[in-house]
């Protein structure tokens, strides 16, 4: 588990908290976290893929087991949807499978043994490697910001440019020209404070998650060079077994969240007048 | 930790995916779900249809087993009835033909007794005749009392 290289607890927990970084072009800005990506095409290609391949062969008859599961995953976030969304679900419905899916997937890598994943990149030659795509804001903005411009394509598509803009400036406080400045900084706010309230929720869940995974991790890696090793090596397995348990329906809430607050924005965006 | 051009990568990553899902998973599920619900409801519309049809057969085939019912009672009756009158024929028939036996043979009887009365009277004159020789001792001339004689047959 490369224990010769991290020494203090410190280490420890930012060695887990490093993503794989690659520069494109200068660096900073120009890197991509060559985890995040790879681990999200891998969950994307194998759960869409998963549900791809029973959708190829629904049969209209009696459903196998596995086309049932779906069916009834399917079901689930159609209703979902149809309950918050009262237009046509061919866009919104495909998002919100997706969503749920992705995320889901995502978040229940944080349930490997971190120290494990680390473990096998160090075999192979890398550095750091971060299982948990959604512990990364890279991953969670991208899908908020994507749910915010669709949040703006609905509301051009509801109510053209010109209602839109209009909307903008004259909103909630009226249409007096001195209130413009006003009317449309709070918009902006409004607007902007959805997909940040929404990656941040997702990105801070997991990662405060991860974090007393490691921890937790810590306890026991400390505890076995104490006295009392034993008892506290004891207590960090049990507890952790109990955060993963917890984590469980975390992971489930998130995507769940995730998913019904993104249809709710865009539903919002749809109805107002 | 820091916002990277890895953003658009995964944006782009879910796009793809978005568009994936719109394009080969949603509308297939879609589509078998609605199929097989369309399926289920048709079948329980023809299952109603079915139970009504039968309830139909049933009082069909009910009136229809009252009505043979009803005529096979009429048949018997007037066929009871036939046979009776049948039988009252045959015994008038009978009857009939017994009283025209009857009718005959008295005839028969009649027509007998006047010949037999005949064939006495024709004898009755000769006998007188024969009986009055024997009185007189001699022999009567019966040209000569045949007006008597042939009042006398007349008589008897």
């Amino acid at each position: 588990m490369a224990a010769q290289e991290l020494h203090t607890p410190s280490d420890y927990i930012s060695h887990h908290l490093h993503n794989l970084t690659v520069k494109v072009g200068e660096g900073g800005f120009w890197s991509l976290n060559m985890d995040t990506i790879v681990m999200s095409w891998i969950l994307g290609i194998v759960g869409l893929g998963l549900i791809w391949m029973v959708a190829k062969g629904a049969t209209t008859g009696v459903p196998g087991r596995l086309q049932s599961f779906v069916e009834m995953f399917f079901e689930f976030v159609d209703s979902t949807v149809r309950d918050v969304f009262p237009g046509s679900r061919a866009l919104l419905g495909p998002m919100a499978l997706t969503i749920f899916t992705w995320v889901f997937l995502m978040n229940l890598m944080d349930l490997l043994p971190l120290d494990w994943v680390a473990g096998a990149a160090g075999l192979v030659g890398l550095h750091a490697w971060k299982p948990v795509p959604s512990t990364d804001l890279n991953a969670t903005f991208a899908m908020s910001f994507s749910v915010l411009i669709l949040v703006i394509f609905f509301s051009f598509k509801a109510k053209g440019a010109g209602g839109f803009v209009h909307e903008l400036f004259t909103a909630p406080f009226g249409s007096n020209p001195i209130l413009w400045p006003f009317n449309f900084a709070l918009n902006l706010i409004e607007l902007l404070a959805k997909p940040v309230s929404l990656g941040m929720r997702l990105f801070g869940n997991m990662y405060a998650g991860e974090l007393i995974f490691m921890l937790l991790g810590l306890l026991a890696s400390i505890a076995s060079f104490s006295a009392g090793g034993l008892l506290a090596g004891v207590a960090a397995t049990a507890l952790t077994w109990a955060w993963a348990v917890f984590h469980i329906l975390i992971i489930l809430l998130q995507a769940f969240i995730f998913m019904v607050l993104s249809v709710v924005y865009i539903a919002m965006a749809h109805e107002h007048h | 930790m820091n916002i990277t051009a890895t953003l658009f990568v995964q944006a782009l990553s879910f796009a793809l995916l978005i568009w994936f899902a719109a394009k080969f998973i949603w509308p297939p599920l879609a589509n078998a779900i609605e199929e097989r619900n369309r399926r289920i409801s048709d079948g329980l519309a023809a299952a109603e249809k079915g139970k009504a049809a039968l309830v139909e057969a049933e009082r069909k085939g009910d009136a229809e087993v009252k009505a043979a019912r009803e005529r096979a009672s009429t048949m018997l009756g007037e066929t009871e009835k036939r046979a009776a009158q049948i039988i009252e024929e045959a015994r008038d028939a009978a009857k009939a033909e017994a009283d025209r036996m009857i009718a005959g043979a008295r005839e028969q009887i009649a027509s007998e007794l006047a010949k037999a009365k005949t064939e006495l009277r024709e004898q009755v004159a000769s006998l007188a005749v024969a009986g009055a020789e024997k009185i007189l001792q001699r022999e009567v001339d019966a040209r000569a009392h045949a007006e008597m004689l042939g009042k006398l047959k007349a008589q008897l």
